[in-house]
This record gives C-alpha cells, sequence and structure tokens, in this order.
C-alpha cells in the first residue's frame, strides 16, 4: 500500500486559457485512479491557487450564460464535493483587491463537508514541500 | 533504471514544447528508463495521422513512431481529443486515448515527472 501525493499549482486566470480548468480536472480524476493501481494504492491532489489564479475562485461566474459552458467555479465547488483539499494564496488575494467575500468558500448546495482554505503563502509553500510530485498549470 | 512520466499540454502547431518533449523522451529512452509520455489539451494534436510534414511547421510524426517502435508509452486524454474533433479513426497507431487518471496512474510510481503546461 502506497499513497503519492500530488500538489496542482494555478497559476493562470480562468477562460484565457485551458489550464485551470484541466488542472482541476486532472485532480478530480486522483478519485478515479485507483482502477489502475493495487488494492489500498492512492493518488491524492492537493489544490493552490495563486497570483492570478486567484480569479478561478471568483463568485458568481457566469461561464453558462456567457459561453455554455461549466465555469470554473463550479468545479471547484465539486472538488469540495470530493474532500480535495483547496488553498486560496491569502497574500495573492489581497493583492487583487478581493476579499474572502469574493470567492468560492464551499458548496453547502453542493453536499460538501470541506471547505477552501484561504491561507499564507507559507502554508503553500509547506504543502508543496509535502507532495511527492508538482504540476503547475 | 528509472521511470520517467511526461505530461504535456502544449500544441504540436504554434510551440516548441512537445518537440523538446520527444526529444526528451528520446534521450530518456536511449540511456535505457522507461517513459510513460501524456498529452492533454492542445496537446492532444500530437495524436492525429498524416499531418503533413512541412519544413516551417513542427512534425513529430516520425520520430514518435521510431520511439514508440522503442517502448515509448504515449496516451493522449481523451475528452480533450473528442472535444477536438481527434477520433479514433484519425489517431496514429500505438497512441493509447484514455482519461486522465491515466495520467495521474503513471505519475503513482514514476521516479520523476516532468509535467509541461499549456500555451
Amino acid at each position: 500500500m502506497a499513497t503519492t501525493k500530488l500538489g496542482f499549482i494555478i497559476q493562470r486566470p480562468p477562460y484565457k486559457s485551458e489550464d485551470p480548468k484541466l488542472a482541476i480536472t486532472h485532480a478530480i480524476s486522483s478519485q478515479s485512479v485507483e482502477i489502475y493501481l493495487n488494492d489500498g494504492d492512492l493518488v491524492t491532489a492537493d489544490i493552490a491557487f495563486i497570483g492570478d489564479g486567484i480569479l478561478n475562485c471568483l463568485k458568481n461566474q457566469k461561464a453558462m450564460d456567457q459561453y455554455g459552458l461549466t465555469s470554473t467555479e463550479s468545479h471547484i465547488k465539486n472538488c469540495l464535493l470530493l474532500d480535495l483539499n483547496v488553498l486560496v494564496c491569502k497574500e495573492d488575494l489581497e493583492n487583487l483587491g478581493l476579499t474572502e467575500n469574493d470567492i468560492v468558500i464551499d458548496a453547502e448546495e453542493f453536499g460538501a463537508d470541506v471547505t477552501v482554505k484561504v491561507v499564507p503563502f507559507n502554508d503553500i509553500n509547506k504543502m508543496m514541500e509535502e507532495v511527492n510530485h508538482l504540476l503547475f498549470f | 533504471m528509472g521511470k520517467l512520466t511526461i505530461g504535456c499540454f502544449s500544441s504540436l502547431v504554434g510551440s516548441m514544447n512537445l518537440d523538446f518533449a520527444v526529444k526528451l523522451a528520446g534521450a530518456a529512452i536511449d540511456k535505457g528508463h522507461k517513459v510513460d509520455f501524456w498529452v492533454s489539451g492542445n496537446a492532444t494534436m500530437l495524436s492525429i495521422k498524416g499531418q503533413r510534414a512541412f519544413k516551417d511547421y513542427s512534425a513529430l510524426e516520425k520520430p514518435l513512431k521510431e520511439l514508440m517502435g522503442k517502448g515509448l508509452n504515449v496516451t493522449a486524454c481523451e475528452a480533450c481529443a473528442e472535444a477536438r474533433g481527434y477520433n479514433k479513426d484519425n489517431t496514429l497507431e500505438g497512441f493509447k486515448r484514455h482519461s486522465m487518471d491515466w495520467y495521474l496512474a503513471s505519475i503513482f510510481d514514476a521516479d520523476r515527472v516532468l509535467h509541461i503546461g499549456g500555451e
């Protein structure tokens, strides 16, 4: 039995490129990876939004209205539903003039128990040191 | 010898990232390492067969086939490919197609991971 920890670092803004969504969907796929692994083996995914990547977390995205697409906000809520560890860099949030009130924090309507954690960059650094592999998007 | 998992998300034409990644895969295989190669997003363009090899545009079908003959394991994200109209019928022979969890499963026991994001 072994566990491989992955850290998904999202630093690009939403809708400008496909990267943030690909990061989130790849992270979500950690929930079905067992079909390829031996019994008891696991892959875990932590997600951290930093820099312009913070903008992915804004509330009330209108992607479905504007583009007919599932919003990145909705993908983040799915991560919470799946109990993934989602971190947002506190300093970068403040740099963008945003507060916790401006971003997705929970997904109660989806039935999620966990919430997004706004943390100092030091905590994100710590997560990056603890994982086996980092994937930057 | 070790196992290297390479994930690339950049397009074949319009970026040199896939050129670099395929060259790196070749170097690793020549040294005796096992290499898994995952393409997702725009990089799924690598999976299309019959691309014309102009001298001004990246064209990797030939070196890719050579590396696959040496054991390179290449897989495209099926959803990303289908979203772009790349279906089974126009996929290079030997190029596998799976869901994203294949990439994470490959990373699970990789000694090193090189993840090259998109544009």
